[in-house]
């Protein structure tokens, strides 16, 4: 596209905004899922902030969502079909929609469009993630204080960094805590199959684990917990009902925080690209309740952990940290900064373990 | 009064047209019950369903993109089904046909030549192909069952795709995401209408359409084809080689599922990613029966196909109906649709 | 490796094919009729929120089971009147049965989503459960883990030594013949065909009731093919379907165990084994060329219409 062309397109956008206030037509705000909202994870959790934008915008708001869209070809018809009938802000919760949305926002200039958890901007495309790792500091801690085998089970979906992160994160905080801890990890290669998660719940805690983790999406692993009378940390919604003895605790994506203030600034005017990574600090990521059996010293740990990194004086990634062979990836008292993070496909020190590539 | 079937003597022409006509009219009316029942307006459902995508020039190209590989792989499949041989593992043919045409993409980044996109075709046909290759030896060898095998090297397919995206095909400046490098412009499809996304893989498909349907009705292989699948005791008599047809149309099919899955890539994707085909490969299955086992039936039945896609898609999007709603209506039509095949080749007659 | 990891392990394994054996061996059922419904895992879906739904709503886990064994066969009932009646295409019919089950699953379970049940009770024998090994692995499970031993056992003898197995195996093999000595062919493929459905909804049961206790939309995962491909695997035999799938989910559960003790190789090579594995064992099955033939239905997939 040429610049008049993408001039004629940003003038277009400002009148647009500028007659918003009078105009009475609501702002139309357009979902893209991966999964079905029947989920209980990640879906389930957009589809929570959707509600939540419904909720707070009454009349000014229109919302409307499309489900289950794999994430190849389909994707850019999907995001294109929303921008053609009137949608003004729309959201793509998944990173395989990255390209898409790239492509479809060139075709679509005066339409806003955010994508979850990938790299790419433009003028109307916006990026958002949440520092889930920052949720996973405080699973590391409460699991590395809680176990008794100092086995620690950890289910995996796939070998990319946002996994990866999250590994290195829980690990390095259990280990802060109980120097004896080890980690074993078994990945399932699915984000989300309730059984196979579930047996692999059952084949970590048969090895000795006494605390689950897991970054796949079912409360599968958190029912075989139960079962077998051990703990689990709950992911990305709040699983306390699926079994209330065995759940230490759930990190939630909370990612109607994000979705209010954008549709916001769409409202008033303000909306800009930007690239937005926040954690406990923006709200995107909330605790539930803890479990009433976690000994007060160590709920009280964890919550000094959360708000420490809330305010920004504490980073899960701070040095010294080195990977398994010994570079050093995070120099003494520097943190991690989040080109490295964003990219992160090494264990660090101590996990026995091989990545698998 | 009961309803009974009679077979007629000849397979009835009016009924070739009107059978389908028959179950849309069913389809309608079952599915105003369905949406009434749900609470929502059943004639805007409709309209969101068999209209909207079609009303713009935008929405017809989506359709043909959308419709492609689904006519493409239900071609090859329907000459293997009537020989009674029954590939149902298209969607691992698929993916080795964009694994290998992409990877060749990969290979050749950057390199500028007119020569790169056949070569890719080639090079995906051949990928498909090489995976038919392994039910039809396992098949002329041992005798093992088709079904199985196909459907079991889907998964290997599906997770041979996974482990080289997710490691040695990841792009270099991508952060470690699973996701390949984007394809330079002579490793991509040409777009045939500015604006929208319809690559030359439409009339491609048609051409192989056109092609297939001579084969069948003039050439000898499809006469074999014919007869082995109706008669194999006569096919045997009249010295047909059974091996011949297992091989042909397996690696048909298997190619056919390579094309459409390089094209794929190549074209509306752009990249390899981790899910390249939302099950283009089983849906092709309905697509080859929908059509009949014909040639043209069948690109009717890709677009009509296509076409719920689309309109599921509309009817979330302008009314909020859940994606659930899509799999029940489809499945409905698809169940008339099959059902009411039986009027071409039987009458209905009513006893007393 | 102590016993106690082991039999830790063999529970597993149990628990994660029992859907497996109950789905198989009811779709053994239809396809030695003649009728190949491959809506399997439609059936189990739709078997798995049947059971949920009604688990939840009247708090019976008997009236669970029983009302995921009827959702499954209600679906079978479609494909039967669609494919036995109006002899539409079995393939296609089958493929279609599994689309629309899913839709109708998450349609059904809209409102399940995030809400939790009991799981079923275990046997729990004072004295005879603790004992070591034999204990858990013979009498610590759940009521569904022996229905589907005893579904093995009774199909197994019937489809054997019962004068309707021989029916249903004579309806399988050749129709005509079977007709022509006053068989009933429809209205015994029909029954066939309700009895897998309602085999495959147990296996859904299975998994929304005692697997992981919860609704999930497309919680199957799969498990409907899998099954499918077991038939084929045992040739048609209820026993061998039955070492089938625990062969299967034995190999699942020994994969994940080998990444626990550290062994690396790329999780998707390794979840690779349970399909190869099939190829390999199917392979070295069927080479024997006379004994597959006759273990295949041979009407298998075609329909029948009475003449005259």
């Amino acid at each position: 596209m040429n610049t008049v062309n993408r001039a004629m397109a940003a003038c277009l956008l400002a009148a647009g905004l500028l007659a918003a206030p009078a105009q009475a037509e609501p702002l139309k705000v357009g979902f893209v899922y991966v999964g079905p909202i029947g989920d209980h994870g990640w879906t389930y959790q957009h589809d929570q902030g959707r509600l939540a934008v419904e909720e707070a915008f009454g009349d000014q708001v229109e919302t409307s969502y499309v489900e289950n869209v794999p994430e190849g070809a389909d994707a850019d018809r999907v995001i294109a079909q929303l921008a053609e009938t009137g949608h003004d802000l729309i959201f793509t919760t998944s990173f395989g929609y990255m390209n898409p949305t790239i492509r479809v926002a060139e075709l679509y200039p005066d339409v806003r469009f955010e994508h979850a958890t990938g790299y790419k901007q433009a003028d109307n495309v916006a990026t958002y993630s949440a520092r889930f790792y920052e949720g996973r500091h405080v699973a590391g801690l409460l699991a590395g204080s809680v176990t008794e085998s100092n086995v620690i089970g950890y289910i995996a979906s796939f070998p990319i960094p946002e996994v990866v992160r999250g590994i290195n994160a829980t690990f390095l905080a259990a280990r802060s805590v109980n120097p004896d801890v080890s980690f074993k990890i078994v990945w399932v290669s699915t984000w989300f199959d309730p059984g196979k998660e579930g047996d692999a719940a059952k084949a970590l805690i048969d090895q000795g684990a006494d605390v689950i983790l897991q970054h796949t999406d079912s409360p599968a692993a958190l029912q075989v917990a139960q079962d077998r009378g051990v703990w689990a940390v709950g992911q990305a919604s709040n699983m306390t009902a699926f079994g209330s003895d065995a759940h230490l605790v759930s990190v939630v994506n909370n990612w109607a925080a994000y979705y209010l203030r954008r549709v916001q600034s769409a409202l008033d005017g303000s909306w800009g690209t930007s690239d937005t990574w926040g954690g406990f600090g923006a709200d995107m990521l909330v605790l539930s309740a803890y479990n009433e059996a976690i000994p007060a010293d160590v709920v009280e740990m964890a919550e000094a952990a959360r708000s420490a990194i809330a305010e920004g004086s504490l980073h899960p990634f701070t040095g010294p940290i080195h990977d398994q062979e010994g570079n050093l990836l995070v120099a003494v008292g520097e943190v991690a900064d989040d080109g490295m993070l964003l990219g992160m496909s090494v264990y660090v020190e101590g996990i026995d373990a091989t990545l698998p590539q | 009064m009961a309803l009974r079937f009679e077979a007629r003597g000849a397979a009835s022409r009016a009924m070739v047209l009107g059978s389908p006509a028959i179950a849309v009219v069913l389809t309608l009316a079952a599915s105003l019950v369905m949406f009434a029942s749900l609470g929502t307006d059943p004639v805007r459902a409709l309209q969101a369903f068999f209209i909207q995508p079609l009303s713009s020039e935008r929405g017809v190209a989506e359709l043909m993109v959308k419709a492609t590989p689904l006519v493409l792989i239900a071609l090859g499949l329907s000459m293997g089904f009537r020989a009674n041989v029954w590939n149902i593992g298209a969607e691992g043919q698929l993916t080795l046909g964009a694994l290998a045409g992409g990877g060749l993409a990969l290979a050749l980044y950057g390199y500028e030549s007119p020569f790169l996109l056949p070569l890719m075709f080639v090079a995906g046909i051949a990928g498909g192909m090489a995976w038919a290759a392994i039910p039809a030896f396992l098949k002329t060898r041992f005798n093992t069952n088709e079904i199985l095998t196909s459907l079991m090297l889907v998964y290997v397919a599906i997770l041979l795709l996974s482990y080289l995206i997710h490691g040695p095909w990841r792009d270099p400046d991508g952060f470690n995401f699973p996701e390949s490098r984007l394809f330079h412009d002579s490793a991509r499809v040409p777009v045939l209408l500015q604006g929208t996304r319809l690559h030359i893989g439409w009339p491609i498909a048609l051409a192989i359409t056109a092609t297939t349907w001579i084969l069948l009705a003039r050439h000898i292989i499809g006469f074999q084809i014919r007869v082995v699948g109706l008669a194999p005791a006569a096919a045997s008599f009249a010295g047909f080689s059974r091996t011949r047809i297992i091989w042909t149309t397996l690696l048909a099919g298997g190619g056919a599922a390579g094309l459409a899955g390089v094209m794929e890539v190549a074209g509306p994707i752009g990249q390899i990613v981790p899910v390249i085909s939302p099950g283009y490969g089983f849906t092709a299955i309905i697509v080859a029966f929908l059509g009949r086992l014909q040639p043209v039936g069948v690109v009717f039945a890709g677009l009509l196909m296509a076409l719920t896609y689309l309109g599921g898609e509309y009817a979330q999007i302008t009314m909020n109906l859940p994606n659930a709603v899509t799999g029940v209506f489809q499945g409905m039509l698809l169940f008339f649709l099959l059902a009411s095949d039986i009027l071409i080749r039987y009458r209905v007659r009513f006893v007393p | 490796m102590t016993i106690d990891f082991l039999v830790a392990a063999l529970m597993t394994i149990i628990t994660a094919s029992t859907p497996l054996v109950f789905a198989a061996v009811g779709e053994i059922v239809a396809e030695r009729s003649g009728v190949l419904n491959l809506g399997v895992e439609g059936m189990m879906i739709v078997g798995a929120i049947g059971a949920f739904a009604t688990g939840i709503i009247t708090g019976d886990p008997v009236l669970a089971v029983l009302a995921g064994a009827a959702s499954g066969a209600l679906m079978a009932f479609i494909f039967g009147c669609l494919t036995l009646w109006l002899l539409s295409n079995q393939v296609a019919t089958g493929l279609a049965l599994t689309i629309f089950g899913i839709g109708l699953s998450a349609l059904l379970g809209h409102q399940f989503v995030g809400v939790t049940l009991a799981g079923l009770p275990r046997l729990d024998i004072p004295g005879i459960t603790d004992l070591p090994f034999i204990g858990p692995l013979l009498f610590g499970h759940d009521a569904l883990v022996y229905l589907s031993v005893v579904s093995v056992i009774a199909v197994a003898w019937f489809l054997r030594h019962t004068r309707a197995g021989l029916a249903l195996r004579a309806v399988g093999e050749n129709h005509d013949a079977a007709h022509s000595i006053g068989y009933p062919v429809i209205l015994i493929r029909l029954l066939a065909v309700l009895f897998g459905g309602a085999m495959a909804g147990l296996g859904g049961a299975c998994l929304s009731l005692a697997y992981t206790p919860l609704w999930i939309e497309n919680m199957t995962a799969g498990r409907g093919w899998i099954a499918l491909a077991l038939v084929v695997f045992a040739s048609w035999r209820p026993w061998r379907a039955f070492f089938g799938a625990y062969l299967f989910g034995g190999i699942t559960i020994i994969q994940l165990h080998a990444q626990g003790l550290g062994v690396a190789i790329p999780s998707q090579i390794l979840s690779m084994l349970p399909y190869i594995a099939t190829i390999v064992v199917l392979v070295l099955i069927s080479r024997d060329d006379v004994r597959m033939r006759f273990n295949a239905p041979a009407c298998l997939g075609r329909s029948f219409h009475a003449t005259g």
